[in-house]
């Protein structure tokens, strides 16, 4: 198989990642993300009305007449089914959403109230914590296990390769204004498992080649090593990827912000092990000393 | 490498075929003991509600504090303690004491023995912390004394929820203790939760009070509404009896004038009590007062001495069914209030279902397929060992008894796109080596020798994001995690075990092929 000289284009691509990173910044920092109610409180319900006639503009104007803050109106998935989203925080009074569906059925009689989900601000800023936490949490978790493994020149450039991938996946959802809601989080934390995973296997094998070459330089050993791991970044991608179009065109419309983020994530991740992580190891000199030397260490 | 023992094969046989029979009991019913457990539908996916309640446990601070105050002024007194300016802001009980008494005080309140300030020797804590700056001093819960009264509020808390909603008549709720002062309620199949929620949200407080026409009332009066919000009444703050003495509460259509009532059955102690106050009172009005208003004050005619009585009111069927209900059940410690909740429609689970099959199975086909495309006999192996991982998988999941959210779904598709990297990881070495090396075993043997600790620690990077979503997540995405998580441990069981032991038998067999993989 003929080889691929990734490591030509390392410069290139740092400059790229640099600005999509700057890009993606300015955009979380600027624009924000677009909190679901699981972290910014709120009700959602989720309706699908089978025969009158109706249209966005229509659900909208009939759940206004109750007055309520906030209220947004989108299609979900088909045109029957629509999202509603509005500011309550009071959930104790158990008459509203029965007074809410009277009102809204006097307009529509074939609705179907389909999900009804409320949260309180006490949790919504708690979900928000334990999920900035649990993201957190991983990355420390990985990094530590990383080190422990490898050199800590290696851990350094899978950790920043991490953050490189979450920034730009959250850069992506802040630019396309997409919910970001609980199961975005669990995405995002299998986004690390993946790419730490991609990343893994080729720092595997530019380890085992430090050990095999003495003098081949970190510049062209990283390059060797991506092209001896490429079939299988390509298979695993494809499969994972196979799976997740699969989850994103057929597993509804409840899962399609899930499975885009991982769609993304996948391959920002691949990207990133190749074009991120292995750079790092060569602006950091890594070199045969690098990981032979504390083994030898470690023998004595 | 290749050579796997006899026992080992056996033990990996009985393991794989275990699990494949917990995983298809969930398909067919076998009639067995063998196991019971199957796996459950998380809410997303059957339809129901959840319900997340906060006890609010200020009422209860606040009322433990006056008790408190009246217990410390009784003291002092019995003492002959000369304190004053009693007071109880922010939680904390104050006042004043005389100079010369002070280090009385502090022996009183610091006494390990005594009632008035208990000691937990396992805790190293007093219920109370006492701060005094000279004479003034300070009284307030101690860390250990505020948990120790949310764990107990908690505890009754949940009885009562239990009661009630089982009162309902719902399908397997589960009410689950969450933290020190919350209430996880699930209602499967229950997707309009009103009825629970307007349940769950009364106290349920019902005390029979004297309407006072009296300013001077001994005990103090209170003005308070009646359930319509209209009309008030004065009372006396004397009660009479609460709704601890009652043993039970029906709805019942009185005959005469054909209005819903609810009637009700004291205990000894209550029936002795109602019957001397209402002997003593002929001819005054007695409100029945539930969660601080008026239901209905009827007149007293006659001494009720039965131990049995009725609360007419403005009832439908229904709230005299609820009113009765809540009676039977018993008050809450405090108060709740609903933090959170979500409740999904039959057929949107119904929906959620299919376009999980149908994607898991679309996904599962084309990783199938492209894996036999890639790879042919070793593709035919990937591919068996994959769908010997589903079933250990969903085994697995059984065997725990474990919910199945739409997110699980998802879990289990992602560990189907990503459970073939190992054999890839595999497959692609063992090519790499046979370009080395003459020696088609020894190849294989090192194929499976070096990918290992990529594997390993690929897959351990993997688990380790599962385990933090395991503990830190709520809900669907706990789901997600266990399937993710167990789904790893399966994969590599799965590559170790089966596919390799299917790849030497292959390996052994087609020994001179010229090119085997």
């Amino acid at each position: 198989m003929g080889k691929i000289k990734f490591n030509r284009y390392y410069k290139h691509f740092g400059y790229i990642s640099a600005i999509l990173i700057i890009i993606s910044l300015c955009f979380l920092f600027f624009k924000g993300l677009n909190y679901g109610v699981d972290f910014k409180g709120g009700t959602l319900i989720e309706i699908r009305i089978e025969t009158s006639e109706h249209s966005v503009s229509k659900v909208r104007d009939v759940f206004s007449k109750t007055n309520l803050p906030n209220l947004t109106v989108k299609n979900f998935g088909n045109d029957k089914d629509y999202i509603i989203k509005f500011q309550k925080q009071n959930l104790n009074d158990p008459e509203f959403i029965g007074n809410l569906k009277n009102i809204v059925s006097k307009s529509f009689p074939n609705i179907n109230f389909r999900r009804v989900e409320n949260v309180g601000p006490k949790i919504s800023s708690e979900l928000l914590k334990s999920g900035i936490i649990a993201i957190s949490l991983s990355l420390a978790a990985m990094l530590f296990y990383i080190w422990i493994r490898f050199e800590w020149q290696f851990s350094l450039g899978a950790i920043i390769a991490l953050f490189h991938d979450i920034i730009i996946t959250l850069g992506i959802f802040s630019f396309l204004s997409l919910e970001i809601n609980l199961s975005i989080v669990a995405a995002v934390l299998t986004i690390v498992g993946y790419s730490m995973n991609d990343t893994v296997v080729i720092f595997d094998r530019v380890r085992d080649n430090l050990r095999k070459y003495i003098d081949l330089n970190i510049f062209d050993l990283s390059n060797q090593s991506i092209n001896e791991t490429l079939s299988r970044t390509i298979l695993t991608s494809v499969t994972t990827l196979l799976a997740l179009l699969s989850i994103f065109f057929l597993g509804g419309e409840i899962l399609r912000g899930f499975s885009f983020a991982m769609i993304l994530g996948v391959i920002i991740g691949t990207y990133s092990s190749i074009y991120i992580a292995n750079p790092i190891l060569v602006k950091l000199k890594v070199d045969h000393y690098t990981v032979v030397k504390k083994e030898e260490e470690e023998k004595n | 490498m290749l050579y796997f023992s006899k026992i080992k094969i056996i033990t990996v046989l009985i393991i794989t075929l275990v699990l494949i029979y917990f995983s298809l009991s969930n398909l067919f019913k076998f009639d067995d003991n063998f196991i019971k457990n199957k796996i459950n539908l998380g809410l997303d996916l059957q339809g129901g509600s959840y319900l997340l309640l906060e006890i609010d446990n200020q009422p209860i601070i606040s009322q433990t504090l006056q008790i408190k105050l009246i217990d410390l002024k009784k003291i002092f007194n019995d003492k002959s303690i000369k304190a004053k300016n009693f007071l109880i802001e922010n939680n904390k009980i104050f006042f004043e004491s005389d100079v010369s008494s002070v280090d009385q005080v502090r022996e009183i309140l610091e006494n390990k023995e005594s009632d008035i300030n208990p000691y937990f020797e396992k805790f190293k804590s007093y219920q109370y912390n006492v701060e005094n700056n000279n004479n003034y001093f300070s009284i307030y819960l101690s860390e250990y004394g505020i948990v120790l009264l949310n764990t107990s509020s908690l505890d009754q808390a949940v009885e009562i929820v239990r009661r009630r909603v089982d009162e309902t008549g719902t399908n397997e709720p589960n009410i689950l203790k969450r933290g020190n002062n919350r209430i996880l309620v699930e209602l499967p199949g229950l997707d309009d939760p009103a009825r629970i929620k307007s349940l769950l949200g009364k106290t349920a407080n019902l005390t029979f009070q004297f309407v006072s026409s009296n300013e001077n009332d001994s005990f103090g009066t209170e003005i308070l509404k009646f359930d319509n919000n209209l009309d008030q009444a004065i009372v006396s703050k004397r009660i009479i009896l609460n709704g601890d003495n009652l043993i039970d509460a029906k709805p019942r259509m009185d005959t005469q004038n054909n209005q819903t009532i609810v009637s009700f059955t004291l205990d000894r102690v209550g029936s002795k009590k109602f019957a001397k106050a209402t002997t003593e009172n002929v001819g005054k009005q007695l409100a029945i007062i539930l969660d601080g208003k008026i239901i209905s004050a009827p007149s007293i005619r006659e001494p009720i001495v039965g131990g049995s009585g009725q609360i007419s009111g403005d009832f439908t069927f229904q709230s005299a069914t609820d009113l009765a209900l809540l009676l039977r059940s018993g008050a809450l410690p405090a108060p709740m209030n609903i933090i959170e909740e979500r409740s999904v429609g039959p057929d949107l689970g119904k929906d959620s279902i299919k376009a999980g099959i149908i994607s898991l199975i679309v996904g599962f086909g084309l990783v199938v397929l492209f894996m036999f495309y890639k790879y042919r006999v070793f593709g035919l192996i990937a591919n068996l060992t994959l769908i010997t991982n589903l079933f250990l998988l969903t085994g697995i999941l059984t065997l725990f008894g474990a919910t199945l959210t739409l997110p699980g779904i998802a879990g289990i598709i992602l560990t189907v796109g990503m459970a073939v990297d190992a054999n890839v990881l595999i497959f692609e070495r063992i090519k790499e080596e046979i370009y080395n090396e003459n020696n088609q075993m020894v190849a294989f043997d090192n194929g499976y020798i070096k990918s290992r600790t990529a594997i390993i620690d690929a897959n351990i990077t993997t688990l380790i994001a599962a385990v933090i979503l395991f503990l830190m997540g709520s809900g669907p995405i706990k789901g997600f995690s266990v399937t993710l998580g167990i789904g790893i441990v399966t994969t590599l069981f799965s590559v170790y075990f089966i596919a390799r032991l299917l790849s030497s038998i292959y390996v052994k067999s087609n020994k001179d092929k010229e090119k085997i993989i």
